[in-house]
């Protein structure tokens, strides 16, 4: 072996610490012959296991409504029964259980959060509340926030029959993100004006994604720019592909 | 519209059209359950395939699955369907052509002389009558050889994509996994980003930095920053270092719709694609991605399941002599392939559809985290796509794409694909990896950890 060899696993080490600074990926793992460390293998598949468990976790309203601090909430489900038929059929998870629908108030309300599991309830355990509550602060007095509406079993277009049930003129939809696995506890906010089951398109959405501190947007950002968005979408008449996010510098 | 029946279990089952017959004769898959499609018992399924069998080729010309005054892609597939060379196949059934594929008449050249004769239509069909194991002994038989800076689908050979992705397309992050994946011998497909914006100047200035790693160390391979067809067409006309034009499609007109291209807009990228001839060793500059599900998705599958709708994307595909082709197999979610056997299932289709049309067949062999599915899976997918010849597979530092939120091959998972088949990389690549060290005496990738080595440049002039 030659000097220079002998001393270069202290200065790969050095190499690939600093351009780990700049990305995540899983970059200089090494070698065992031409597989994975054992290290490494065993990190993957904890990082694995924990996506793996953001999916299948159950939903748990009271987590939420307790983290709501006494704001009004209302129970639904979709048409989903389970998680297995969920994952398979996203039809019926954007519709609402027969049953539930008679739950909700019909009102002239202006605005429903709905707090939906999606794919991960630990990222609706974590940050829903928190988000609902800053956005609601930042919202004129005089709007009418329908009781929050905890959704299982949910996905995004779920809040469309939802809104429309309960005549509210607009819908948030906080939801939990698809888990990757660098991240597993991902909220996503999906704002629409007017939603209508069956009409409203994912191009009348807008959307905020990644709300994840510390690493993703915080809950007072992700607030501030909801606020935003809901008063222009007023404005405008509309949410979507035309109401855009202008609160950050478009791209020159 | 027609009606094919099979009397199987003491009951006669029917099925309307082609298209019913061959949605009924798929395996079961989430999709087509999903869409309403999928055969309602299991032996209806079977049924559907023994009627299937008895369908003779030449109705695919008659029939077609969707209507060929409402949807372009069927236009093109019964526009260019060559008749002189279907001749040798035109009086089979679909059962007899899968003997026909299996047996020693069907060889790489006859299979490449057949290549045009042959409809998506047809191929699907005659898929559905296969084993995994006859997908693979069938796939493993087609050659199909591209060119660039370097030549792809060579027997013997495995190319590979590295794809340095970053969520925020920061240049130093992206040249870190761009040197990780160099060290470990990947790259010789493409080297290939998916932005995490389209914007033109986001994707230049990646475009940027692809050409000038290449051109420093001259690496004999390609770039790709996989943005929409619009976007490279506008870069190409402002001078921008585009080697391969890239575009997702799809199998139907609404479904390329929803993608925002059109066959114009793909001829025109051909025309602009063609017109700088970056390439040294060859002319191919188009790169395609697939995968089952999107037309559904989009709710453009015009009742045609979704295993045949992917195959009708190859006929879009091979118009427009592509360097590359992969599907990108368990990319959607479980809603489409439920788990690895639906996604395992799904990959050898496509590969052996997409092979047998003609195209240089690779695979973004993948999951995400809500399917049933895991590293064994894409251990189990790799081998057997590396016995059935796949041109490429898309490798990602660790298996983890960070940009895109789903699991991929591994460089290493390459390493282990070609240290067990015997299989090596592009002829140019390897003979630049030589040259710039990274091979040992026996031709295998050296276990280089970095710092000693020249490319190492790579990460810290951007990293600095």
């Amino acid at each position: 072996m030659t000097e220079r060899q002998a001393i270069a696993p202290e200065s790969d080490a050095a190499l690939w610490n600093s351009l780990r600074r700049h990305t995540q990926a899983r970059i200089g793992l090494g070698r065992a012959g031409s597989a994975l460390p054992t290290r490494h293998r065993l990190e993957l598949q904890a990082a694995h296991a924990a996506a793996r468990d953001a999916v299948h976790s159950p939903f748990d309203p009271d987590v939420v409504a307790s983290a709501l601090a006494g704001a009004a909430t209302i129970r639904v489900r979709s048409a989903a029964p389970d998680r297995l038929t969920y994952l398979q059929r996203p039809d019926l998870g954007r519709r609402l259980h027969d049953v539930d629908r008679a739950h909700l108030p019909r009102d002239g309300w202006d605005v429903v959060f709905v707090v939906a599991d999606g794919l991960s309830s630990r990222a609706v355990h974590e940050h829903a509340a928190a988000v609902v509550r800053a956005t609601t602060q930042r919202l004129p007095s005089d709007w009418r926030v329908a009781p929050v509406v905890l959704a299982e079993q949910a996905r995004v277009a779920l809040g469309d029959d939802i809104a429309h049930a309960l005549g509210a003129g607009m819908a948030v939809v906080l939801i939990g993100e698809r888990p990757g696995m660098s991240a597993a506890d991902s909220l996503g906010a999906y704002l629409t004006y007017d939603p209508r089951p069956g009409r409203t398109t994912d191009a009348d959405r807008n959307c905020l994604s990644n709300i994840r501190p510390p690493l993703g947007l915080s809950h007072t950002d992700a607030a501030t720019k909801l606020a935003t968005l809901m008063r222009r979408a007023r404005d405008l008449g509309r949410t979507g592909v035309s109401l855009k996010d202008e609160s950050t510098p478009a791209l020159p | 519209m027609s009606t094919y029946s099979a009397t199987l279990g003491g009951r006669t089952h029917s099925f309307a059209g082609l298209a019913g017959l061959l949605a009924a004769a798929s395996p079961e898959r989430s999709g087509d359950r999903l869409a309403g499609l999928a055969a309602d018992s299991a032996q209806a399924r079977v049924a559907a395939r023994w009627a299937l069998a008895e369908v003779p080729l030449a109705r695919f010309l008659a029939e077609p699955v969707i209507p060929y005054e409402t949807d372009d892609v069927t236009r093109l597939i019964m526009d260019s369907h060559d008749t002189a060379a279907f001749a040798p196949v035109s009086g089979l059934t679909v059962g007899e052509l899968r003997e026909w594929l299996l047996s020693d008449a069907a060889n790489a050249a006859t299979l490449a002389a057949l290549a045009p004769g042959l409809t998506p239509e047809m191929v699907a069909a005659v898929s559905k009558l296969m084993g995994n194991a006859d997908l693979v002994a069938v796939a493993r038989k087609v050659q199909v050889v591209t060119a660039f800076r370097s030549t792809i689908g060579l027997p013997g050979r495995l190319a590979t994509r590295l794809q340095p992705n970053h969520p925020t397309d920061d240049p130093a992050g992206v040249a870190a996994a761009l040197l990780d994946g160099l060290l470990l011998g990947s790259g010789d497909a493409v080297i290939g980003i998916n932005p995490a914006t389209d914007s033109p100047r986001a994707v230049r200035d990646l475009l940027d930095l692809l050409d000038g790693v290449i051109d420093r160390y001259s690496i004999p391979t390609q770039s790709c920053v996989l943005c929409h067809v619009t976007t490279s067409i506008d870069l190409m006309e402002r001078g921008a270092p585009v080697d391969l034009v890239f575009q997702s499609i799809a199998g139907t007109q609404a479904a390329n719709a929803s993608f925002g291209v059109t066959l114009g807009l793909l001829d025109e990228a051909y025309e602009a694609a063609r017109s700088l001839a970056r390439g040294t060793v060859g002319f191919n500059a188009l790169y395609f991605e697939t995968g089952q599900g999107s037309a559904l998705s989009a709710d453009a599958h015009h009742g045609v399941d979704q295993q045949t709708v992917e195959a009708r994307a190859y006929a879009v595909a091979r118009r427009y002599d592509p360097l590359l082709v992969n599907t990108v197999v368990g990319f959607i979610g479980p809603e489409y392939l439920y788990d690895g056997r639906q996604i395992l299932r799904a990959a050898l289709e496509d590969h052996f559809c997409g092979k047998l049309l003609g195209l240089p067949m690779g695979l973004d062999i993948c999951y995400t985290n809500h399917a049933d599915a895991d590293d064994d899976d894409i251990a189990t997918m790799l081998t057997m796509l590396g016995v059935a010849g796949a041109s490429f597979v898309i490798c990602t530092p660790g298996g983890d794409d960070i940009m895109l939120n789903y699991q991929s091959a591994s460089y290493h998972d390459a390493l282990y694909l070609r240290e067990v088949l015997g299989l090596r990389p592009a002829p140019e690549f390897e003979a630049w990896l030589g040259r710039i060290g990274l091979l040992d005496e026996g031709g295998e990738i050296r276990d280089v950890a970095g710092s000693g080595h020249p490319l190492t440049a790579i990460g810290r002039g951007l990293a600095a």
